[in-house]
């Protein structure tokens, strides 16, 4: 694939001091080695999105790497789907159809890769399986993206066959370890301080998207940007802001998508608009999947950032709103708990009441909210840059095949 | 050798798969779990948090008061501080001799309602050069300003596991090779268990500045 060139160095204006020096000389020892990457799209979704920028930067370290990605037949999608669904803790039926549907795709894919890297990760469940092909001096890492907490058993104990295969896994967050005999590693996602949806805005950039969107100027924007899915809570969120309008002026902006090709994000977002009918100090945006510089306009007017789920993977938009400054209250739940720290970078909060409490708290308290909006982008610089996630790679790397 | 070689350091971070819901879990797995365990739950978590340092030191004080919601243990549990003449070893049965009495003198084991359960992870450290070498205290004083805050975890608190009298790399250098055994002293007489590492940055650059201007 014919990547974009992203210099490693262009990043030393937002990484932490030294971090960029670091990462050189964690590259060192592993001038010339080669590192494949399979996933199952090269466009779309979070996985793909990280690749587009983390190969070009391997590559700028001098390691010699490849991305490749897997074809699938309908029923391989409706199945690895299916896979996704279980794994995260749904009921699914998955068939012996299926079942043999995902092994020949994965067989079938497997024959056309040149599996000679020194290192090749495998990521999310689509081609696991393509481990029956791992020459047996070569280390293979599966990199788990979604949260397999609470796995359906049947289908977990099915691709654990495979997965006990490889020499060790990654996952994004500590609860979503495994009974499994090969090590397991704990690797963070990140956010790209120099993409579109995160790179400094000139304020004539913020305020034509803010006028384009009839965000007010002259009271405190509250904002949860998400997809309109009911595990996001936004009508907890309406319910929040409620309580707080009764005693501050502001508005509330619900941003987000998703809906349009998602019957149960249309009914969600129709109960929000509803919800909100009444109330001209709430803005419902349901915007596009590409709207990136809109999102990060959004982020730097609001005054407090909301990410109130109740039920998360990571949720990185916390990060993207900690990275512009605000101190983000948000749901104790999944990757939220390790991004915001208690009273220092924001809030958890546990239900709508301590939500709308906790807005007050930091819109009557504008020095403690400036304290924290910085302690939050400072925390980010340190722990969800995409140039940490490099880091943590480098040092893997550096574990496995230096050993 | 009379230069100083920075060197700093990246964490490989490893989940066990072991988890604890309740007080009585959390004792029996510090029993069993490797020493990198400890280490990472004790130590680590000052590379973790370099610009914030929190509430309590360590992660078990931090889960038994904010998880479990129990801020008697978790005070208790903060007392715990890692330094140079105690071995990881020692730091396990502290935990395990406070725990157990704690348990010993409630009538129920308090558990996780509301909170997460406590995950054991362990770490392993790499260090790396960073290629910053410096021969004096003025150019120790840039250097330090500018460094990667892993350098100042791996020449404070992995050095005093190091050093058989528990010092930081930084004083063992004033003293030894500058011959500056006050400065020495001023750094050594700094507790950088409550501190982030950015903090103790900006407090050791204070020492140095200050000496510059003697």
């Amino acid at each position: 694939m014919n990547s974009k060139i992203v210099k490693v160095d262009s990043y030393r204006e937002v990484a932490p001091p030294g971090a960029i020096n670091v990462l050189h000389h964690l590259s060192e020892p592993l001038q010339g080695k080669s590192l494949l990457h399979i996933n199952s799209t090269r466009f779309g979704g979070g996985v793909a999105e990280m690749l587009q920028r983390l190969v070009p930067m391997f590559k700028d370290m001098g390691i010699n790497t490849n991305w490749e990605v897997m074809e699938g037949t309908p029923l391989f999608y409706q199945t690895t789907k299916s896979f996704h669904n279980a794994l995260q803790g749904q009921p699914q039926i998955v068939s012996d159809e299926m079942y043999n549907e995902y092994i020949k795709v994965n067989r079938e894919n497997a024959r056309n890769i040149a599996f000679d890297a020194d290192l090749t990760i495998i990521h999310d469940p689509q081609p696991a399986a393509f481990v029956y092909r791992k020459p047996r001096k070569a280390k293979w890492l599966w990199r788990c993206h979604i949260d397999i907490s609470r796995p359906q058993r049947k289908v977990w104990n099915f691709l654990k066959e495979y997965i006990s295969k490889y020499d060790g896994t990654i996952f994004s967050l500590p609860d979503f370890a495994q009974k499994l005999a090969i090590p397991q590693f704990l690797i963070y996602p990140s956010i790209d301080p120099l993409s579109e949806k995160n790179r400094e805005l000139t304020q004539k950039e913020i305020d034509e998207i803010t006028m384009r969107y009839k965000i007010p100027q002259d009271k405190p924007v509250i904002l949860q940007v998400s997809r309109f899915d009911r595990f996001k809570d936004p009508s907890g969120v309406i319910e929040a802001y409620k309580i707080v309008k009764k005693y501050n002026n502001c508005c509330l902006v619900l941003a987000g998508g998703g809906a349009t090709d998602d019957p149960e994000g249309l009914q969600v977002l129709h109960q929000v608009r509803e919800a909100a009918s009444h109330d001209n100090d709430i803005i419902i945006l349901d915007l596009p999947p590409d709207a990136n510089i809109e999102i990060n306009a959004l982020q730097r007017t609001a005054t407090v950032v909301l990410q109130k789920s109740t039920k998360e993977g990571f949720g990185l938009t916390v990060a993207e709103a900690m990275w512009k400054g605000k101190p983000v209250i948000g749901g104790a739940v999944g990757g939220i708990t390790v991004q915001i720290i208690y009273g220092q970078t924001g809030f958890t909060v546990n239900s709508i009441e301590g939500c709308a409490f906790r807005i007050r708290y930091l819109l009557n308290n504008p020095e403690i909210l400036a304290e924290m909006g910085n302690n939050a982008r400072e925390y980010t610089r340190c722990n969800f840059l995409i140039t940490r996630h490099l880091s943590d790679y480098l040092a893997l790397m550096n574990a496995i095949l230096n050993k | 050798m009379h230069e100083f070689h920075f060197m700093a350091c990246v964490e490989i971070k490893e989940l066990l798969g072991k988890k604890a819901d309740d007080e009585q879990e959390l004792m029996e797995l510090i029993e069993e779990v490797p020493t990198d365990s400890i280490y990472y739950h004790t130590h680590s978590c000052f590379l973790r948090h370099p610009y914030i340092s929190g509430q309590y030191p360590n992660d078990f004080a931090d889960w038994a008061a904010i998880q479990v919601r129990d801020r008697v243990l978790g005070e208790k549990l903060a007392v715990i501080t890692p330094s140079g003449d105690k071995t990881i070893e020692h730091i396990r049965t502290e935990l395990i001799e406070i725990i157990d009495s704690h348990l010993s003198s409630i009538k129920m084991v308090p558990a996780v309602m509301y909170g997460h359960p406590f995950y054991f992870m362990q770490s392993k450290i790499i260090e790396i050069p960073t290629g910053v070498v410096v021969d004096s205290l003025k150019e120790f004083t840039y250097a330090l300003e500018t460094i990667d805050a892993s350098s100042i975890y791996n020449h404070v608190f992995e050095a005093r596991m190091r050093d058989r009298l528990g010092r930081s790399d930084f004083s063992i250098w004033f003293d030894e090779v500058l011959g500056k055994k006050d400065l020495a002293e001023r750094f050594e007489s700094v507790d950088s268990y409550l501190y982030s590492l950015e903090g103790l940055r900006s407090k050791l650059l204070q020492f140095c500045q200050h000496e510059l201007k003697k």
